[in-house]
C-alpha cells in the first residue's frame, strides 16, 4: 500500500529533484491573449479585487497594488498537496479530503473578486478537487468578474513543465518553472509538480457551466487559454 | 539571514514557547513559538527558520524565515525569505518576497507620504 508521502510525491516530477536547491529558475516570456483582456480591465478600472491562485509573486503584488487594486494571494496547488488532507476512502485508497480542503482554502467571507487568476492550476491539481474548487471560485466572484485559466491542448506527458506566472503591464507573461516542497516538508524536497491530466473542450465547458460565458484562445505552445465571465 | 548576534536583538530561542502578549521597545528575534500577540511598534521582528508564530504582529519591520499564522502590520517593510510560510493578511509600505516563499492572504500596500511604495521582485 502506498504511503501518504508516496501519494503526495506522485504529484511531483522525479527528475527535477536533481536541481533542487539551485539558483532561481530562469524566466521565459509568452504572449497571452487572456492576460491582455485582464490587463485592459485592470488599467481601465480602479479598486478591483484580484485573487492570484499561483505561486506567491512579488511582481504580481506590486503590479496589482500599484494600480490601486486589492490583491489576495493563495497558492492553491501547494496547499492541495498538504499531507494532512489525505484520507482513506471506503476501499482503503489514499484520497484527498475535498471537504477539508475547501474548509481551509478559498474562504473569503468579506471579499468578492473581480479577477481570478487560476493560471495552470486545474491541469496540475488532483482531479477530485478541480470541480469543487471552480464551484467555490464562482461563489466568491462578482457577477461579470473574469477568471483566467490555462489548459494543455494535448497530453504533453507528466513531465510537462509547471510554471509560475508573473504579470507585466501588457499581454506578456513571465514564466518560471514552479518548484516547491509539499507543506510541512523541508525545502530540500523541492520539486516540480506533474501534469495530472489533459482536459478537452467539453470537459472545460462542463467545469465552467455555471459561469455566464467562456472564451477560448488557442496559443502556439499547445496551451488553451480560457477566459470565463462569472 | 543568519541569526543575529545576542545583544543586537532580544532573542527567543527555539526551545522557548510563549503564550500571551509580547511587546517591547527593542528588536526581537524569535526562533521558538509564540502564540498570542506581538507588538513592537518602532522595532523589527525577525522570525527565524525554526520560528512558529501564531499571533497578530505589529512592528516597524517584519522578516520571516519560518512560519507565521496571523495578520502582519509593518509600518515600514515586510520580507518573506525563501522558506517563509505566512497565512494572514499583510499591511505594509514595502514587501519583498523570495522565490519559494508562501503567502496566503491579502496584501495591502500603504503608500508612504511623498514617496512611492516599493517591492522587491521575486
Amino acid at each position: 500500500m502506498a504511503s501518504v508521502s508516496d501519494n503526495v510525491m506522485k504529484f511531483f516530477r522525479s527528475s527535477s529533484n536533481q536541481t533542487a536547491g539551485h539558483a532561481d529558475p530562469q524566466k521565459i516570456t509568452r504572449r497571452s491573449s487572456g492576460m491582455a483582456e485582464i490587463s485592459r480591465l485592470l488599467n481601465s478600472q480602479e479598486s478591483l479585487c484580484v485573487l492570484d491562485l499561483g505561486s506567491t509573486s512579488a511582481n504580481n503584488i506590486r503590479l496589482f497594488t500599484g494600480k490601486g487594486h486589492k490583491n489576495y494571494s493563495e497558492d492553491l496547488l501547494r496547499s492541495s498537496l498538504d499531507p494532512a488532507l489525505r484520507i482513506k476512502d471506503v476501499d482503503g485508497n489514499s484520497v484527498v479530503d475535498s471537504k477539508k480542503f475547501l474548509d481551509e482554502n478559498v474562504v473569503y467571507a468579506n471579499a468578492k473578486f473581480d479577477v481570478v487568476l487560476c493560471w495552470n492550476l486545474p491541469d496540475y491539481m488532483e482531479e477530485s478537487l478541480v470541480k469543487p474548487t471552480i464551484d467555490r471560485l464562482w461563489s466568491v466572484m462578482k457577477p461579470g468578474g473574469l477568471l483566467l485559466a490555462f489548459f494543455h491542448t494535448r497530453d504533453a506527458g507528466p513531465d510537462s513543465t509547471c510554471y509560475r506566472y508573473h504579470v507585466t503591464d501588457t499581454d506578456l507573461l513571465e514564466m518560471q518553472e514552479a518548484k516547491f516542497a509539499p507543506p510541512g516538508r523541508p525545502a530540500s524536497e523541492k520539486q516540480s509538480p506533474r501534469l495530472q491530466r489533459v482536459f478537452n473542450n467539453r470537459h472545460i465547458e462542463n467545469l465552467f457551466r455555471d459561469f455566464a460565458s467562456i472564451k477560448f484562445f488557442l496559443a502556439r505552445d499547445a496551451i488553451r487559454e480560457v477566459l470565463v465571465v462569472r | 539571514m543568519d541569526a543575529p548576534k545576542t545583544g543586537e536583538f532580544a532573542h527567543i530561542g527555539k526551545s522557548v514557547v510563549i503564550k500571551g502578549e509580547v511587546s517591547g521597545s527593542e528588536d526581537l528575534y524569535v526562533d521558538g513559538s509564540v502564540e498570542g500577540k506581538i507588538e513592537l511598534r518602532n522595532h523589527s521582528l525577525t522570525v527565524g527558520p525554526n520560528g512558529n508564530i501564531k499571533a497578530d504582529v505589529t512592528a516597524k519591520a517584519v522578516v520571516v524565515q519560518g512560519k507565521l499564522d496571523g495578520s502582519v502590520n509593518a509600518s515600514d517593510r515586510v520580507e518573506l525569505r525563501k522558506a517563509a510560510v505566512v497565512n494572514g493578511d499583510v499591511t505594509t509600505q514595502r514587501i519583498a518576497i523570495e522565490e519559494g516563499a508562501f503567502l496566503k492572504g491579502k496584501v495591502d500596500i500603504q503608500k508612504e507620504t511623498g514617496k512611492a511604495a516599493g517591492l522587491a521582485s521575486s
